[in-house]
């Protein structure tokens, strides 16, 4: 019965802090902060992820396609495949995979050396001072990243688009153009916003419930990265489904 | 004025508090002393809502403080300082960001404002001019005198102190002592102390719990319970270990 009682946990924890998200906005020094740590400081391994996807995405659908001689539409998959689907769901695990295990493991150490509990001693709510700021930098951190990371994926797929192709690259960048809609690019950011949410939610929740000591706080790191990680994978399902049918 | 009535709390199955009651008079210095792992430091969170019993209440100036949320618990403590074992400094921010976090927290100081009252809140803990330094650079006496300066920098009315003098040599533990009773004269506070250092308890106290198998076993000013010929409190008192029966059978 754990189970339940920590999704009831959790969802109470979801509520307080959109509640508060509203109510009563994070600092903006705080945000800036969080934002410097969760967006700016992921940069790197958003980009290398991207760019290398979306080469080995042109790589594969060139092979593909040239047995049936659609090559020049092989930038047009990596276009609609980043944009939709590839952009956000990597972006979200690698975010993750880096800012979920710190948050997690910042917050648990902040549990297990009483430093939550002497916050709330000040007359502060932890969501408020803790959760709300992360919360709203990696929903507007998660969105740049994506954009960056489909932007350097379509770039990295033309650059092998060249090496194929050559002079007919300039085809395949048509029909890209042509075949990704802008519906495409808005499902990835609708998609990065809620990555974003999840990650910060979850590995917060993680990190405050954290049991006691190293092993608690170890616990709650890869806790945080596996649920968030799982939770991306999930949601993005649903979520494929239901703003395709909504988007077009 | 703290009230507390028939207090029950159990961890895993094992009752740590068992029908506590108690009631702490506003400007009162009170010591609760007890075993270690005997439920000292578990009472002190109940009275600042930290923690939730399963029965009891808990009256902090007649207001009931069990059945209200987090949020309707900030106002309660705001008349609550606390200093914690481990001192619970935030570790990411200087000693001046810590002491001025509940005033900067308020918006209701300017920044000069803050400075200066941090810093007369340094002077108070015989700290001063460590504003810019971590947490990571103080020594454990001086983070527990930056702990006790964080906690009456905004001068709460009830000050709760969670084994101040743990893990220090006595000079230092000394010297927190001091701090303790002149804190407790110049803002004449409700202090609340949890400790088994008895020397503390007979310097702080003017009145002292001694809690004991989840209960309250005895109370009394210092003198009485020093002079208490009750054997549980005769052995904590003196630091008596309970003898063995069948060890003293094997001998």
């Amino acid at each position: 019965m754990d189970w339940v009682r920590g999704l009831g946990e959790f969802t109470l924890l979801t509520r307080e802090a959109f509640v508060s998200l509203f109510r009563r906005p994070p600092s903006f020094k705080e945000v800036i902060y969080q934002l410097y740590f969760i967006g700016v400081k992921s940069q790197s391994v958003v980009l290398i992820t991207g760019a290398f996807t979306g080469m080995v995405l042109a790589a594969q659908t060139y092979y593909q396609f040239h047995r049936v001689r659609m090559d020049t539409a092989m930038l047009a998959v990596v276009g609609v495949g980043m944009c939709s689907e590839l952009g956000p769901v990597l972006t979200g695990l690698m975010v993750a995979g880096r800012v979920g295990a710190a948050l997690a493991a910042e917050l648990g150490t902040m549990r297990v050396t009483e430093q939550i509990d002497a916050l709330r001693t000040l007359a502060t709510h932890p969501v408020d001072h803790l959760i709300v700021p992360r919360l709203m930098a990696t929903i507007l951190a998660l969105p740049l990243l994506t954009i960056e990371s489909v932007a350097v994926g379509i770039l990295g797929g033309y650059s092998l688009c060249r090496m194929y192709l050559g002079d007919y690259a300039t085809y395949a960048w048509d029909n890209m153009t042509k075949y990704t809609n802008v519906s495409d690019l808005v499902t990835g950011l609708i998609k990065s916003v809620i990555f974003g949410a999840i990650i910060a939610l979850v590995s917060c929740y993680k990190g405050m419930t954290c049991g006691e000591g190293a092993v608690g706080v170890g616990r709650a790191t890869t806790e945080a990265v596996v649920f968030s990680s799982i939770a991306i994978l999930i949601s993005n399902f649903f979520l494929t489904l239901v703003l395709t049918r909504l988007l077009g | 004025m703290i009230e507390v009535r028939h207090l029950q709390k159990s961890f895993s199955g094992h009752r740590v508090l068992d029908s506590v009651n108690m009631r702490i008079e506003k400007g009162e210095s009170v010591i609760i002393i007890g075993r270690s792992g005997g439920g000292k430091s578990v009472l002190l969170k109940h009275l600042i809502g930290l923690l939730h019993p399963e029965h009891g209440e808990v009256l902090v100036d007649g207001q009931n403080i069990v059945r209200m949320n987090e949020r309707e618990l900030i106002e309660v403590r705001r008349k609550f300082g606390m200093l914690f074992q481990g001192a619970a400094l935030f570790d990411s921010m200087t000693v001046a960001e810590n002491i001025g976090f509940a005033l900067q927290r308020q918006r209701k100081c300017s920044d000069k404002e803050v400075r200066e009252t941090v810093s007369e809140a340094l002077e108070m803990v015989e700290l001063a001019g460590i504003e810019n330094k971590l947490p990571s650079e103080l020594s454990g006496g001086m983070r527990k005198r930056v702990g006790l300066a964080r906690a009456i920098v905004y001068r709460p009315q009830i000050l709760l102190y969670d084994e101040p003098t743990t893990g220090l040599d006595p000079v230092i533990s000394d010297s927190i002592d001091q701090l303790i009773i002149s804190i407790q004269r110049k803002l004449k506070v409700t202090s609340v102390v949890v400790t088994h250092d008895m020397r503390s308890a007979r310097r702080i106290g003017q009145r002292i719990f001694m809690l004991y198998h989840g209960k309250i076993y005895a109370e009394g000013t210092p003198d009485e319970i020093f002079a208490s010929q009750d054997p549980v409190v005769n052995h904590f008192v003196n630091g008596i270990a309970e003898p063995r029966q069948h060890l003293l059978d094997d001998i």
